[in-house]
């Protein structure tokens, strides 16, 4: 009898945690809807954007740009072990380039966003709420939305896919590096083939329109939690653990369905 | 960190970044290829087109001249149609045969045109009457079995 | 009126007060009584469960979004800690609500935010961030800031909390001399007694979401209500319990008494 009866509470738990999760997601979508109607601030007064594009865009600049450099390198490496089996070495510039443009440029710029730029948006909102600041906003009656939360959101959303391209950018040179100076690789070959292997509007505009839609999906997630942390110390350092943890597995998640739209189908 | 200096490393971002998107979509990607170019579309019918793609490349001679538009199936002949956009600074007589070749042994399949002699060019809307369809893996290795069992029934008269 | 965050649990029961323009007038009880929440009604971020609350001239449950903004204009709130926006100076705080509402030209407003700072005597701070402020400096811009747009409205929050007897004299006479020169009137949410008891003209006493006693601040202090006498002399025991209901002293120990 026990049994049954904690067996059926921790059904009924698991039940609430998915109602409230989805409860919690309409309210962020209604949250985004607000957010993006009450935007002619931001953008009427874009030097408060502008602030934004250099708290989440400029300040990643250096981890963005050395991790892709690392990433590019690390690729070249592997891959020319790979290929070199198979007499195939002069694809090196292909793996390099195919990988990043399409998938790791996004999602691991996106990641690293994520961690940087994302966390910080939400503690900086979350510590406005718990130090009343929002309030006090909101009683000179300065809509706290459009004037704090709309900059920001609107300065991830600019800065990400740029992070993007520079991540990729940064890693085709790291392999290039790898490639051509250290192993190599014929730098003709190298960067020919590449040329011919990689489609503009197939790779990069595809990768362009991953990284926006990951900009919009983890700048949505760090504003939200950001205002909707419980104003304490606690609450703004869980908020943030949040923010972290649902923007990578939103970017993992996104980045599959877009890469099966996008990558594969039939004759074309 | 003062407003102008603010303004200043944004400016800089941006247009890094942009810089960045520029590089990809010319040294990386294939930009300089036929998207501005004037073209104009021939068509050709396969009885079996492998492993071709829409947006593949045509070629002749091995130089890229064009790419496939557009794969379809002809319910009357059950053969496939291919259309193909040729640039325009490509004239090919009306003889050109299209057959599906493969780049390397196991490479993407394209579309090689061997010109003819005629003095007549194709135009636009054309067909391409004289092609070769894909070598398909299977009847070849069918074919070299016969042929093999044939010069054995041979050997043995 | 009254008014619950849930409905079947009410916070605050059958209030009803009023106060006169130009008055000083304190709200003064125990923690968690629901002073603050009935400062919050009166802000107009929460709506009665039942009554009215009106203010200047309003009934706030017929403000939409645009008049609760344009009513709060007229007002002006000190938060408890001063709540100042961490990454602008002193100047930039007090210059806040002049940019956001008012197109003044620079000078002007250069010149209005200087007032308003030597009105709290902090002029000489202007070019300061909040966090190379002391509490009391940084509550005295907060100040400025709320009346930056000359409210008649004034709502302070426990502004004496956390204070050196200097910065609390500072404060004190700084809300009776500002109220009186803006004509305004304000309202104290406290429990710092005795300091309040001199500088307002009338208080009300709540407990447990009611409104136990009124009156002016010598009627207070000699009010024959045990709870509040209790509250104005500080005495330890009395209708608030010294001790948090417990069981029985000697279960509760683990060595027997002989």
């Amino acid at each position: 009898m026990i049994e049954v009866a904690s067996f059926r509470n921790r059904l009924e738990r698991l039940g609430s945690t998915v109602t409230s999760q989805v409860w919690r997601l309409g309210y962020a979508s209604r949250f985004l809807a607000y957010l993006v109607l009450h935007s002619g601030t931001a953008l009427r007064r874009f030097r408060l954007t502008v602030a934004e594009i250099y708290f989440a865009g400029v300040l990643s600049l250096v981890i963005i740009l050395v991790s892709g450099l690392f990433v590019g390198m690390v690729l070249a490496l592997q891959g020319y072990e790979t290929l070199q089996r198979f007499g195939a070495s002069e694809s090196l510039g292909v793996l390099v380039a195919l990988s990043l443009v399409r998938e790791l440029g996004p999602v691991v710029a996106g990641l690293l966003f994520a961690s940087r730029a994302g966390s910080a948006i939400t503690a900086e909102i979350g510590l406005m709420k718990a130090t009343e600041q929002i309030s006090a906003m909101e009683m000179m009656a300065v809509d706290p939305i459009a004037r704090v939360v709309a900059p920001r959101f609107w300065g991830g959303v600019i800065s990400m896919p740029l992070l993007a391209a520079l991540f990729s950018a940064a890693g085709i040179f790291g392999g290039y590096l790898v490639g051509v100076q250290l192993i190599g690789v014929d730098a003709g070959a190298f960067w020919s083939q590449m040329q011919a292997a990689v489609d503009l509007r197939n790779d990069i505009l595809n990768g362009v329109i991953k990284s926006v839609v990951f900009g919009v999906a983890v700048t949505w997630i760090s504003v939200f939690e950001g205002y909707d942390a419980v104003p304490t110390a606690e609450g703004v350092s869980r908020a943030t653990t949040r923010t972290v943890v649902t923007s990578s597995l939103a970017i993992l998640a996104l980045d599959f369905v877009l890469t099966a739209l996008m990558f594969t189908g039939g004759n074309s | 960190m003062n407003r102008s200096m603010i303004d200043l490393w944004v400016g800089v971002f941006v247009v890094v970044g942009f810089a960045a998107l520029i590089f990809l979509a010319l040294k990386v990607g294939n930009l300089a290829s036929f998207s501005t170019d004037q073209t104009y579309q021939v068509h050709a019918k396969f009885a079996n087109i492998g492993g071709l793609k829409v947006r593949g490349p045509v070629k002749s001679a091995g130089v890229v001249v064009g790419r496939v538009a557009d794969i379809r199936f002809d319910t009357e002949s059950y053969e496939a149609i291919v259309a193909m956009t040729i640039n325009l600074d490509y004239q090919f007589p009306r003889d050109t045969t299209a057959k599906i070749l493969t780049s390397g042994i196991l490479g993407e399949q394209y579309v090689g045109l061997e010109a003819g002699g005629d003095g007549v060019m194709l135009k636009q809307g054309d067909r391409v009457r004289l092609t070769q369809s894909a070598v398909v893996l299977e009847n070849l290795i069918s074919q070299f079995l016969f042929n093999k069992a044939a010069e054995g029934k041979d050997e043995k008269k | 009126m009254s008014f619950g965050y849930d409905p079947a649990h009410p916070v605050l029961r059958d209030i009803d007060l009023a106060i006169a323009r130009g008055a000083v007038v304190g709200i003064m009880g125990q923690s968690g009584c629901g002073k603050t929440t009935l400062l919050r009604i009166i802000m107009g971020a929460y709506l009665p469960s039942s009554g009215e609350a009106r203010v200047l001239g309003h009934a706030t449950r017929s403000l939409d979004g645009a008049g609760l903004y344009a009513m709060r204009r007229k007002m002006g709130m000190l938060f408890q800690f001063g709540a100042l926006f961490t990454d602008m100076s002193v100047y930039e705080n007090v210059a806040f609500p002049l940019r956001e509402h008012a197109e003044l030209p620079a000078d002007l407003m250069h010149d209005l935010v200087m007032l308003k700072l030597e009105a709290v005597g902090l002029r000489g701070a202007a070019h300061l961030m909040p966090t190379e402020l002391s509490g009391g400096m940084a509550r005295r811009v907060a100040l400025a800031r709320s009346i930056a747009l000359d409210p008649q409205l004034i709502l302070y929050d426990e502004p004496f909390t956390g204070l050196d007897p200097i910065s609390f004299g500072v404060i004190v006479r700084l809300i009776r001399s500002l109220n009186d020169s803006l004509g305004a009137t304000s309202l104290i949410v406290t429990h710092d007694v005795q300091e309040a008891l001199d500088v307002v003209d009338y208080v009300y006493f709540m407990a447990a979401g009611r409104v136990i006693a009124q009156g002016t601040p010598d009627e207070i202090r000699g009010s024959p209500e045990p709870f509040v006498n209790q509250f104005v002399n500080g005495k330890p025991d009395g209708p608030v319990p010294f001790h948090y209901p417990a069981p029985g002293y000697a279960a509760d120990l683990e060595v027997a008494p002989a």
